[in-house]
């Protein structure tokens, strides 16, 4: 049986620019939600967000490589790099056939559809930038990894909303588990933090004024955030070969489907998700020592996912520590399971489990130890990612110490 | 011989080169000038901008547009047809 591992990893996110910053941040039980700035931004009723601060993208990439990558594809691109720079992998002629690129995104160049949109309803032009379509669509970060490190396996874009990097992530896996490639570079990016895309997410209802407090009494929606983290994913035997470090090892993977309700969340498709992870990593509940949660902060997300975690874990539900990171960068939508995938990573090698942040008051329906406020020292072994999308779509992986 | 028509369109072609607009000689190519289509797109989109004209440019076929892109003095004559039949 291949196994996969991870062999680097990189980010950037409202937590900083890279996945080195991102962790140092959650250690610190640092808090990356604040005023969001840009254009429009006092005509929305919700003005905080995870954006990426102190980011001038001149210095990162050249002008004419700047005209066709949205924020989305930047984000990814810097992700990537430091990535591929950690892990050490040489793309030969031999290995890049077998390594691919799968992507979760769920808005694609959505700065580049609210830019455009303008240029043409509210200033009435009638000429946009040619490149509008190739900065827009949902693949472009992906195939833009694609081409910057000549990688040509299997490459393609997963959207499931909030679980399209979990879902990535475990399409990566199976195509190194089933022999389809020797290795995958997948996380997910989300550039959403522009006039149009809050807007569009004030009319649900769902969003937080304040803070994002997951699995506190008081918690009142969600926080946007922005940004993007990649991995590489190495089949075992081809890591070991060329010395590389190993953070990680992805033991298990497994997806359902309510089949319910659109938005609102079924804690049977939760349930069905994570004991299908565990099954397919070969592991006993009572071992899992930490789980990600997907922990969004809104009322009916945090409620349903504990009562899950109860009936998948029983009485060992008391014993595992569950957090929420969003509290720290926000909800990355398509990204955030492979930000979240980090302090996953950290649990595993450093033994510092992330806190869930903003917690102020105790919820009985949410009555697990969520780590609240600061992170704490623990020795894990194996961890769950949890990620469960509108839709109804669910998403979990399981991740163990090599 | 230098106009005004003739330094914008320098300098547009020079953007896409990455160019100095100096280093843009009128009989250079496309090809001479490292522009690829994607650079060719962006410069059509650059001239309408600036001039505000429509270019008759398909990029399926470059060769049968109307736009003679054979090099730099022939897209200059070309952008100089169509400021000159634009409406006063």
């Amino acid at each position: 049986m291949r196994r996969v591992v991870i062999t680097g990893q990189g980010a950037i996110n409202a937590l900083g620019h890279s996945a080195g910053e991102t962790c140092a941040a959650m250690r610190e039980g640092r808090n990356g939600i604040g005023r969001l700035h840009f254009r429009d931004v006092e005509r929305l009723s919700i003005q905080i967000g995870g954006q990426v601060r102190d980011y001038d993208p001149a210095t990162r990439f050249s002008r004419q490589q700047l005209s066709l990558y949205d924020p989305n594809t930047q984000f990814a691109l810097i992700a990537a790099a430091e990535a591929m720079a950690q892990s050490g992998l040489k793309i030969d002629d031999a290995l890049a056939p077998r390594t691919g690129v799968v992507m979760g995104n769920s808005g694609g160049g959505l700065q580049t559809i609210d830019e455009n949109y303008r240029t043409v309803y509210e200033e009435g032009k009638n000429r946009v930038h040619p490149f509008v379509i190739p900065r827009l669509m949902n693949n472009a970060a992906a195939s833009h990894i694609s081409m910057t490190y000549g990688l040509k396996g299997p490459t393609y874009t997963v959207s499931t909303a909030c679980a399209s990097s979990n879902h990535a992530m475990g399409q990566a896996f199976e195509t190194i588990k089933l022999g389809n490639a020797d290795a995958m570079l997948t996380g997910g990016s989300e550039s959403m933090l522009v006039f149009g895309g809050i807007k569009a997410w004030e009319g649900l209802r769902v969003m937080s004024r304040d803070a994002c407090r997951p699995f506190s009494k008081n918690r009142n929606g969600m926080v946007q955030g922005e940004g993007a983290a990649v991995f590489v994913f190495e089949e075992y035997e081809h890591a070991r070969a060329r010395g590389a470090e190993i953070l990680a090892e992805v033991t298990g993977f497994a997806m359902s489907s309510d089949a319910s309700d659109i938005v609102m969340p079924s804690r049977e498709g939760a349930v069905r998700a994570m004991r299908g992870a565990l099954r397919s990593a070969g592991a006993d509940a009572s071992k899992v020592g930490y789980i990600n949660a997907h922990g969004t902060g809104t009322a009916a997300n945090d409620r349903s996912e504990c009562a899950a975690v109860r009936e998948v874990f029983g009485a060992h539900a008391d014993e595992l520590m569950i957090s929420a990171t969003k509290s720290m960068h926000g909800h990355l939508i398509g990204g955030t399971g492979a930000v979240e995938l980090l302090a996953c990573i950290m649990a595993l090698r450093e033994g510092v489990i992330a806190p869930t942040i903003g917690y102020e008051l105790p919820d009985p329906d949410c009555d697990l130890d969520v780590v609240p406020n600061e992170a704490r020292d623990a020795d894990v072994s194996l961890v769950l990612s949890n990620a469960f999308a509108f839709g109804g779509l669910n998403a979990v992986l399981a991740l163990q110490r090599v | 011989m230098s106009d005004e028509v003739t330094e914008k369109m320098r300098a547009i072609i020079a953007e896409q080169a990455v160019l100095d607009p100096s280093e843009v000689s009128m009989d250079a190519t496309l090809d001479d000038l490292g522009i690829d289509s994607l650079g060719l797109v962006e410069a059509v989109f650059a001239i309408e901008e600036e001039f505000d004209v429509q270019v008759p440019f398909n990029a399926n076929d470059p060769q049968d547009s109307q736009f003679d892109i054979s090099n730099v003095q022939s897209m200059v004559n070309a952008v100089k047809q169509l400021v000159a039949a634009k409406p006063a």
